[in-house]
């Protein structure tokens, strides 16, 4: 079978989609040496994230085993992860 | 591992054989380009600056300038300069003729005009091109490589497959004995971390930290978030939704091989081994603070695609995204896409592209080097006045 998702480091709460993924569909991928199942509720564009574990509003999201972001609202596993959702923590000028 | 390169008078290796007309301004900049055109190898390096410049911005073009003079790929030298500009063209000369390189001027004030300055220029550059038309090429191991690693146009596979990849060729080459520089300041947000536990001593630490803090002090300084600019709208198309996530696959391509030093934009490695260089993320900017610092050769990953090339080195492009080879292999030159689709490993395309490098040190022409990409620009650290 093709390879659907890739999560990088076993701490991360984001897979990668390495295909066109749809809403409703069941994705398999590795998490570490166990694979594991999701279902979909949107639409992952090829090379998007989806969260593979629920992410409560304000908290970290992790790729690479690093916090690339924090989540903006509550994140649904199976949702995507994307700039509508988890803001950049850096290079915050519009903060004051 | 050898390869046959060009052995300058300052005993550095060149694996191109260029003669540079390099225009002292803006003003110059296209007598300079005029000249080029006439003459087979040479190579033009307009610029949109050189005057009205200050400080340590005014310092960083005219290190630039003298810095691609010195550039190994780089045989002799044509300095072009109007003769009223900021930039001093004698010292830029001055400079580079230390290498032992033959540098001639050519002053477009005092040879009275473009017609002139370019006639003067077109017999010089003639002469020049002569001369080092009898360069032969010699037997040189992978330690006198000095690479540059750079990305631009990321997207999901930069960080999942191309940058790790360019990762395993820079440490094989450092393994051998070679150099390797990785760039893009803005692009370590969010991994400094991790960089800085590569450092070789707790000062190198330090100043992977400081370029960092000042890169993004600078960013805060305009008030705005610094995503839209970092990542770009075609990154955060490609699936990249933040600096942090960017930089976190970004830093991928200088392997895992320690840091030895943090050089300033332009500035040349003391030594052998893996260096950081402060330079923006924009890629053409970026190249050019590299070649500045002596490297010959540039691997460049790419997720979207893009057409970069240099006007004095040669750029091999890589991209791990099947359908951006499918829609640019005009411009790109490795396809490592297979790691994706979970064919090949990481490692295996790594070797593939060190055996591409060696062969481009050996004279093979790149897609960007065969379609005449010769992008420039000169990273600016202040406005001009």
């Amino acid at each position: 079978m093709q390879k659907q998702a890739v999560v990088i480091n076993k701490s991360d709460n984001v897979a990668t989609a390495v295909a066109n993924l749809v809403a409703g569909s069941t994705v398999s991928f590795f998490v570490g040496q166990d694979v594991q199942q999701i279902v979909l509720s949107e639409d992952i564009p090829l090379g998007h994230k989806f969260a593979i574990q629920d992410i409560a509003n304000n908290k970290e999201v992790v790729k690479y085993g690093e916090v690339i972001g924090s989540s903006l609202n509550v994140i649904n596993k199976g949702h995507h992860v994307h700039i509508h959702n988890i803001q950049s923590n850096r290079g915050r000028g519009d903060w004051k | 591992m050898n390869f046959n390169g060009y052995l300058r008078p300052d005993g550095k290796v060149g694996i191109r054989n260029y003669l540079a007309i390099i225009p002292t301004s803006v003003c110059a900049s296209v007598v300079a380009s005029n000249i080029a055109s006439q003459i087979p190898k040479a190579v033009a390096l307009p610029n949109q600056h050189g005057c009205c410049q200050i400080g340590a911005d005014h310092e960083q073009t005219v290190n630039t300038l003298i810095g691609l003079g010195k550039n190994p790929n780089i045989a002799a030298v044509l300095v072009v300069g109007l003769g009223c500009e900021g930039v001093p063209i004698a010292k830029v000369a001055e400079e580079i003729s230390k290498t032992g390189k033959t540098v001639e001027v050519v002053i477009i004030q005092e040879s009275g005009g473009t017609l002139k300055a370019t006639a003067e220029g077109v017999r010089k550059a003639s002469r020049i091109a002569r001369e080092i038309s009898l360069l032969k090429l010699q037997e040189f191991p992978v330690s006198e490589l000095t690479l540059a690693v750079e990305c631009g146009g990321s997207d999901f596979t930069s960080g999942l497959a191309s940058n790790p990849v360019v990762g395993t060729a820079s440490d094989i080459l450092v393994n051998a004995g070679g150099t390797s520089i990785l760039s893009e300041t803005t692009e370590f947000i969010g991994a400094e971390h991790i960089l800085a536990k590569r450092a070789k001593s707790p000062e190198v630490g330090e100043n992977i930290f400081k370029i960092i803090n000042g890169c993004e002090q600078k960013a805060k300084l305009l008030n705005v978030d610094i995503r839209g600019g970092q990542p770009t709208p075609g990154n955060i198309q490609g699936g990249i939704s933040s600096i942090e996530e960017k930089s976190l696959g970004c830093i991928y391509k200088a392997g895992n091989s320690p840091i030895e030093g943090v050089l300033a934009y332009g500035e040349a490695p003391q030594d052998k081994g893996l260096y950081v260089m402060d330079t923006p993320g924009q890629d053409i900017e970026s190249i050019t603070g590299m070649l500045a610092g002596g490297a010959t050769m540039v691997i460049f990953t790419t997720g979207r695609g893009t057409p970069t090339g240099s006007p004095i080195a040669p750029v091999i492009k890589i991209t791990a995204n099947a359908d951006t080879y499918t829609m640019m292999s005009d411009n790109i030159d490795l396809d490592a896409s297979d790691i994706i689709e979970g064919t090949k490993s990481i490692e295996e395309v790594g070797q593939e592209l060190f055996q591409e490098m060696l062969d481009v040190a050996n004279g093979k022409l790149t897609k960007a080097e065969s379609l005449g990409h010769h992008e420039f620009g000169i990273y600016k650290i202040a406005p001009t006045f």
